[in-house]
């Protein structure tokens, strides 16, 4: 069975952001970008699932810029089979992506298909759950374990308080959290021989989808700084401190 | 012009991310109805008519609504939905699944995670771990959104008296099935609303050091957090993960007790109202949000402070 990956292009996790003066957004020039950590999870899943038998293509698809090829080289080099971009210059927004992924899915029937449960960027949280509906499939997200055993699917998600198990027949969207799995690094031999590999490219019209935002972003802004905090030389003093001027013990 | 708040529940008990969830659906302005679907979940519903503020309870009980799986809520809300023009739900681990598949199946994009409302169509959310504040603006026919429960104060949950209305069940999708649910049992308050928190990082270094912070915790009736690098050394489980990826806590109180204070972390608690740090580090980054600082060994600082209370 085939299994599409979801892969989403972000600011590295490791830098420091910047808010734009203008307040249109973060500074993205001269910045690091890299593959969303929770999507590298979900492609090492798919990568795993195919070592595993389970899974005989690995399809990992982005929506974006040329310059979103860079993460598609990586899927190959981690054991992505085959890699597409769906090429835009929209702002994109979660509603559109899963739209355009829908259209994807339906072309290439993969069995299962895998997300990162967030991305680092924009925080929304929602793709995977808006494709699950848009197909009508079952969803599975905040995967902390994944097993599948003939049509089935069962996964363990992280859930507040806890863990909880459920069972789906397959087709199913999981979206991938932390402790999925430790995804690896790309080994040098493999990005030089993913350099050499096709990436195939696709529009939105050619999925019939105009990708069009539907929310409008007013202001970026820096959030609130919280006024300067002071160094207690001794737990006396913190415990003095915290009865008398902050009132919270 | 009305207004859904999808109830957080355990059929028995509403949790306590609803009733913040309703002081949101509130400062909109309009009259606002709570949807309580479960299985066997009258007392809930009885608990939502109590809560000041709402209007109506609608419940609908069937068994496929025990566990309030995705799917099948999805299907109920999109129903319901006809009638009213603003969806509202927490953004909590059960907010988060359901919301956009709601969105979706009406074709709405939502806005989740919401701080702050700003206006009927305006609204502030966290984008990169809380590091900027983007105001957004739906031009949607209808608003799908969820809120932070810790960024908005729980309205009453006593003195209303709202009429529950039984409604029907939608047919059963069944696309999944629950299986098990596997939760800490513990005594203490529940980490997300907890008046006091106390996290442990790597600094702790081990799990039964932990214990140490059970102790100060008896004391101050607190919930236990842990930053990220302490749940991946094994100290900790997974839930108590305090941070962009785990938990959201704004408590009273929040003691950092030998974190760093990466930025992952610090989204999970910088709008805690008072940010204690003990950490040995003069240097680490947590002091920069602490507001009260403590450079000191924590294997010494958190007996006496045990002591000291």
């Amino acid at each position: 069975m085939k299994v599409v990956v979801a892969l989403k292009r972000v600011i590295d996790y490791n830098v420091k952001i910047r808010v734009k003066t203008d307040g249109t957004g973060v500074e993205t020039a001269n910045v690091k970008m890299s593959m969303n950590p929770f999507d590298e999870i979900a492609l090492e899943e798919a990568v795993r699932l195919k070592e595993a038998g389970i899974v005989s293509e690995v399809i990992a698809v982005t929506l974006g810029t040329q310059a979103c090829q860079d993460v598609l080289r990586t899927a190959l080099a981690v054991g992505a089979d085959r890699v597409v971009l769906i090429e835009t210059d929209v702002e994109l927004q979660p509603l559109a992506v899963a739209t355009c992924l829908k259209a994807f899915v339906q072309k290439e029937q993969p069995r299962l298909v895998l997300l990162g449960k967030q991305a680092i960027d924009d925080d929304a949280n929602q793709t995977g759950q808006m494709l699950a509906a848009l197909l009508g499939w079952a969803q599975a997200t905040n995967a902390f374990k994944l097993e599948i055993a003939g049509d089935h699917a069962t996964v363990t998600r992280e859930i507040d308080g806890g863990l909880e198990t459920l069972e789906a027949s397959l087709p199913v969207i999981v979206t991938a959290d932390l402790r999925l799995n430790t995804p690896r690094y790309a080994t040098l031999p493999n990005i030089m021989k993913a350099k050499k590999k096709t990436i195939e490219s696709l529009l939105p019209a050619d999925l019939g989808v105009d990708p069009s935002p539907r929310l409008k972003t007013l202001l970026v802004s820096d959030p609130p700084v919280r006024k300067p905090g002071i160094v207690v030389n001794s737990v006396t003093e913190l415990v003095e401190k915290l009865r008398n001027e902050a009132r919270v013990i | 012009m009305t207004t859904l708040v999808i109830a957080e529940h355990s059929n028995l008990t509403l949790r306590a991310s609803t009733l913040n969830t309703i002081a949101a659906a509130l400062q909109l302005g309009e009259p606002v109805s709570v949807l309580v679907a479960g299985y066997g979940a009258d007392m809930a519903a009885q608990e939502a008519s109590l809560v000041v503020g709402v209007h109506q309870v609608l419940h609908a009980d069937a068994p496929h609504y025990a566990e309030q799986l995705a799917e099948e809520m999805a299907v109920l809300i999109q129903k319901l939905a006809t009638d009213f023009t603003t969806l509202i739900a927490p953004a909590t681990v059960f907010g988060r699944n359901l919301l956009p598949r709601v969105a979706a199946l009406l074709d709405i994009a939502p806005i989740t995670d919401i701080l702050a409302i700003e206006s009927n169509d305006t609204f502030v959310r966290p984008i990169y771990a809380g590091n900027a504040l983007a105001k957004v603006q739906t031009l949607e026919t209808k608003k799908v959104l969820s809120v932070r429960p810790t960024s908005f104060e729980a309205t009453a949950a006593q003195g209303g008296n709202a009429s529950v209305v039984k409604i029907e069940a939608c047919a059963a999708v069944r696309l999944s099935q629950f299986k098990s649910r596997d939760l800490a049992s513990s005594d203490r308050p529940e980490l997300a609303g907890a008046r006091v928190v106390i996290s442990g990082g790597r600094g702790l270094q081990s799990g039964e050091n932990f214990q140490m912070l059970e102790a100060l915790a008896d004391k101050l009736g607190a919930a236990i957090g842990a930053s990220r690098a302490a749940v991946d050394a094994g100290y900790v489980p997974n839930d108590y993960q305090v941070g962009q990826t785990g938990k959201i806590v704004a408590p009273e109180l929040y003691i950092a007790v030998g974190i760093s204070g990466a930025v992952q972390h610090l989204a999970g608690m910088k709008d805690s109202k008072v940010i204690v740090a003990i950490n040995k580090d003069p240097d680490a980054p947590i002091f920069q949000v602490a507001d009260y600082g403590l450079v000191a060994d924590l294997f010494q600082a958190i007996p006496e402070l045990t002591a000291a209370l």
